[in-house]
């Protein structure tokens, strides 16, 4: 055994709360051990290369590097050793970066430390076996989850590219938050004008399937190889004789139903079609609103129906399909505005959010265009927007910032006083933040050229004053109390993760913040991909994004899957379960316990029962391995063994 | 590192790959001060954890023991951490029986994005097990003969 030692000073990351030479000098007395060595940055290319020289010049064959976190580089080293014509599993990074020198400033404890984890890693790269790869073939179709435009945007690409793609929209039509907004910034181009030829692509392109008003009921397998179950919820209108003409919409006497689409500005029917471009353009019956289904007799829509379209019987069906990797484009929802009882959210009809008021500015909402109060429907002349409400507020469960906001707020002055110019608006803020392209000079015409007064400071309380909504705040610069006498109190909610985003993440088993926001990763250098292989991410579903960069994401998820898919066979993961016939007993508690089905019944000659691990399918967990008793299945790279060897030499020194 | 005597302790640390090593790692990069004492011994999962391992650990020399995996219902690998709690939780009732103050051993739940809360964990564990010193027991021969 001749270990090689490789202690990087990640500059002065390291080194400035490590003393590396004397770590090497203390490997170096490690038997077994036959060089150690410390290098200014290890993962560089020279640094590399001084490890491949060294392996050659010293003979070595086993080999610690530590450094960062192997959750950062282990990759990059196991190329490395294995271009020096080593196992890539010889090698083992000992983390004296993230976990030591970051976290501590005592040199002599840290110092210590190191010593002692970097003996750990040479134990367990002692024990290192040799592993290697199978390959297996890839399933090249690619399901993504959520039709909203960062979706989209990755279904085209992906389909554009060649692949066979499956779109699932939990809502009856895809278009997602985007299709709610009427122009957007910084351009003030109408949204549904960029979005809806988009629209239609997907629904046209003959390489995309779109399941609307589905949602994703299990996911199971791995890269390359998954099984999904689809749930096509009941709409009670077989979509397949549905023309979308509205007959039915028109008809139905139910006229107080929640409008979804537009946020319950308006009410809409029971039976309804969202929006008028909506994609595929179906009705739908709401059963919570249907006078059939509450009432038990109405049926006035299977009677209008010139299709004869109406079920009243259908049920949710369940489709099954394959798939060989995943984008979760699931995007992000709006805080509920009664949290926030001292704006008054949810309690005054002329308090509303910034979506409801984008449905009230966009000529196909319930106004028709029409800036119209909610209480009384009269125009209003006093517009206040509040931004951060509930945003970078700790006591909302929200200390972070919405990101889009400080935007929309300007875009809606903008419109504000274009669809009213006798207006006047006013913008409650805590800081501007408009840092994209062209954003800055975006909210400063808002100011400038369109009269927007901006008065720094939070609002303290909104409430009721005759017909007006009085709006009390301070003006932070100048240090003056401000209170505004507004007709229509418009609120920036914060956004928050999506409906059922954590549910989700599980069925993924991807990670997900505090927030319900989707966790990448690394924040920088793999910001579209989770720790999942093959599940990618685009979009707000992984924390407030506008719409560019959501498009962005779309974009470099497509990328990443048309990247996967470049290859007809992928390589596996040998890092899993392997059973020791001899010693397996065939009671198959791991059968029993593994959580991916990987483990099977096998009958040796002589009859006797074994179980046998199916290499693809274990993901690699090791359960199985704690689970046995005997020992005889054991997780390759995580055995008994080493982990022990790693107890031992923390323990016994 | 003011609260902590000024003499190390023994501390393994097992972590899940998934969810707590990176909890650590997110500690580290935002630079979040711990005590020393703690060494992490990174595993697939928790549910790969061995209450054998924390026995002998305690059994061998360490002074206490942390097990740290994916919150319930995110686990990387399904539901590998529930196994671990089924396992960790009875492991806890057991130590008392080899003569081990059962406070010396934490198991705890850390996402990848809870830095601070890796950072309290350690804070605290380490702290709990300083107050009970070090741990001068039966090693793993005694026991045996
Ligand atoms: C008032 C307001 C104004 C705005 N104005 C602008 C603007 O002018 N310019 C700009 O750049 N940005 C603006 N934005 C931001 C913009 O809405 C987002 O950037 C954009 O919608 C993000 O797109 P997305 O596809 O990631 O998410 P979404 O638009 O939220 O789409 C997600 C889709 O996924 C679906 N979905 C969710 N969960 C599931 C599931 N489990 N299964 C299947 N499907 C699911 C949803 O139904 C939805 O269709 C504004 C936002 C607001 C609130
Ligand atoms: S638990 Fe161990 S002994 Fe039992 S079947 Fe599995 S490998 Fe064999
Ligand atoms: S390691 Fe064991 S329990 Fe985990 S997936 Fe593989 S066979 Fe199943």
């Amino acid at each position: 055994m001749r270990v090689g030692v490789f202690i990087c000073h990640c500059g002065s990351n390291i080194a400035g709360t490590i003393d590396v030479a004397r770590v090497a000098a203390e490997m170096r007395k490690v038997p077994g051990v036959a060089f150690a060595t410390n290098y200014m940055y290890t993962c560089s290319e020279p640094g590399q290369e001084e490890i491949k020289q060294a392996i050659k010049r010293e003979g070595l064959n086993r080999i610690v590097v530590a450094a960062c976190s192997p959750r950062m580089h282990e990759l990059t080293f196991r190329r490395t050793i294995e271009k020096a014509g080593l196992n890539r599993y010889f090698l083992e990074m000992a983390n004296i970066r993230e976990h030591i020198s970051w976290v501590g400033l005592d040199k002599e404890a840290n110092t210590n430390k190191a010593i002692d984890v970097v003996k750990m890693a040479a134990a367990k790269v002692m024990q290192d076996k040799p592993l290697f790869s199978q390959s297996f073939k890839v399933n090249k179709r690619v399901l993504v989850i959520g039709g909203g435009v960062a979706g989209m945007q990755s279904a085209l690409d992906c389909a554009d590219g060649g692949l066979d793609v499956l779109l699932v929209e939990k809502s009856p039509s895809v278009g997602g938050m985007m299709s709610r907004l009427d122009k957007t910034f910084p351009t003030i181009d109408c949204s549904i004008c960029i979005l809806g030829p988009k629209m239609v692509d997907v629904a046209q392109h003959d390489k995309i399937t779109l399941h609307a008003y589905s949602e994703i009921d299990d996911i199971k397998g791995y890269v390359g190889n998954y099984q999904i179950k689809i749930r096509k919820k009941a709409t009670y209108v077989d979509w397949t004789k549905c023309t979308g003409c509205g007959l039915c919409m028109e008809k139905c006497p139910s006229k107080n139903s929640y409008d979804h689409f537009n946020f319950g500005v308006a009410p809409t029917r029971a039976i309804n079609i969202p929006f008028p471009q909506a994609i595929p353009k179906k009705a739908k019956i709401d059963p919570e609103y249907c006078r059939q289904f509450v009432k038990g007799k109405c049926g006035v829509c299977a009677k209008v129906c010139p299709t004869g379209a109406i079920n009243y019987e259908m049920q949710d069906e369940i489709i099954t399909e394959d798939v060989g990797a995943i984008v979760v484009a699931s995007g992000y929802g709006l805080m509920d505005v009664a949290k926030l009882p001292e704006y008054g959210g949810g309690r005054y009809p002329d308090v509303i959010t910034g979506i409801q008021y984008e449905r009230l500015l966009n000529a196909s909402g319930p106004t028709e265009g029409h800036i119209l109060r909610p209480s009384d429907k009269t125009e209003p002349k006093t517009i206040v927007f509040v931004s951060c409400a509930g945003s970078r507020d700790k006591s909302c469960g929200v200390p972070y910032c919405s990101n889009f906001c400080c935007m929309y707020i300007a875009k809606q002055a903008i419109l504000t006083k274009d669809h009213i110019p006798d207006s006047q608006s006013f913008v409650f803020y805590m800081d501007i933040r408009s840092p994209g392209k062209g954003y800055d000079e975006f909210t400063r015409r808002a100011q400038e050229d369109y009269g927007a007064k901006y008065v720094r400071g939070r609002v303290s309380r909104i409430y009721p004053k005759g017909k007006k909504m009085v709006v009390m705040g301070a003006d932070t610069l100048l240090g003056t109390k401000v209170e505004v006498e507004a007709d229509l109190v418009v609120l920036a909610n914060a956004v928050t993760a999506a409906p059922g985003a954590a549910q989700l993440a599980e069925k993924l088993h991807i990670s997900y913040d505090t927030f319900g926001f989707y966790v990448e990763s690394h924040p920088k250098l793999r910001p579209v991909e989770t720790n999942t292989a093959g599940v990618y991410l685009a979009g707000a579903a992984q924390g407030p994004k506008d719409i560019p960069a959501s498009v962005g994401q779309g974009s470099a998820a497509a990328a990443k899957v048309l990247a996967l898919f470049s290859k007809d066979m992928l390589e596996s993961d040998p890092a899993v379960a392997k059973v020791n016939e001899n010693t397996c007993v065939g009671c198959l508690k791991c059968k029993m316990t593994c959580p991916f089905g990987a483990v099977k019944e096998k009958e040796l000659r002589g009859g006797k029962i074994v179980a046998n691990v199916i290499e693809t399918v274990c993901a690699g967990c090791g359960v199985c391995t704690s689970t046995c008793p005997c020992g005889a299945i054991q997780l390759s790279h995580f055995t008994d063994n080493q982990l022990l060897a790693e107890v031992n030499t923390l323990c016994q020194k | 590192m003011s609260e902590i005597a000024p003499k190390e302790l023994r501390i393994v640390g097992f972590l899940c790959n998934w969810c707590s090593y990176g909890g650590a790692d997110t500690a580290g990069v935002s630079r979040f001060r711990q005590p020393t004492d703690l060494r992490v011994i990174r595993v697939p999962c928790s549910g790969r954890v061995d209450p054998l391992f924390i026995v002998k650990s305690l059994l061998n020399g360490a002074d206490g023991v942390l097990v740290s995996g994916c919150h319930p219902r995110d686990c990387h690998y399904t539901d590998g951490n529930f196994y671990a709690r089924r396992r960790l939780e009875m492991l806890k009732r057991l130590l008392p029986f080899l003569g081990i103050d059962e406070k010396r051993f934490h198991y705890t739940w850390i996402s990848a994005s809870e830095g601070a809360r890796w950072q309290k964990t350690v804070t605290d564990f380490t702290t709990q097990v300083h107050k009970l010193g070090p741990l001068h027991s039966t090693t793993e021969a005694q026991i045996g003969s």
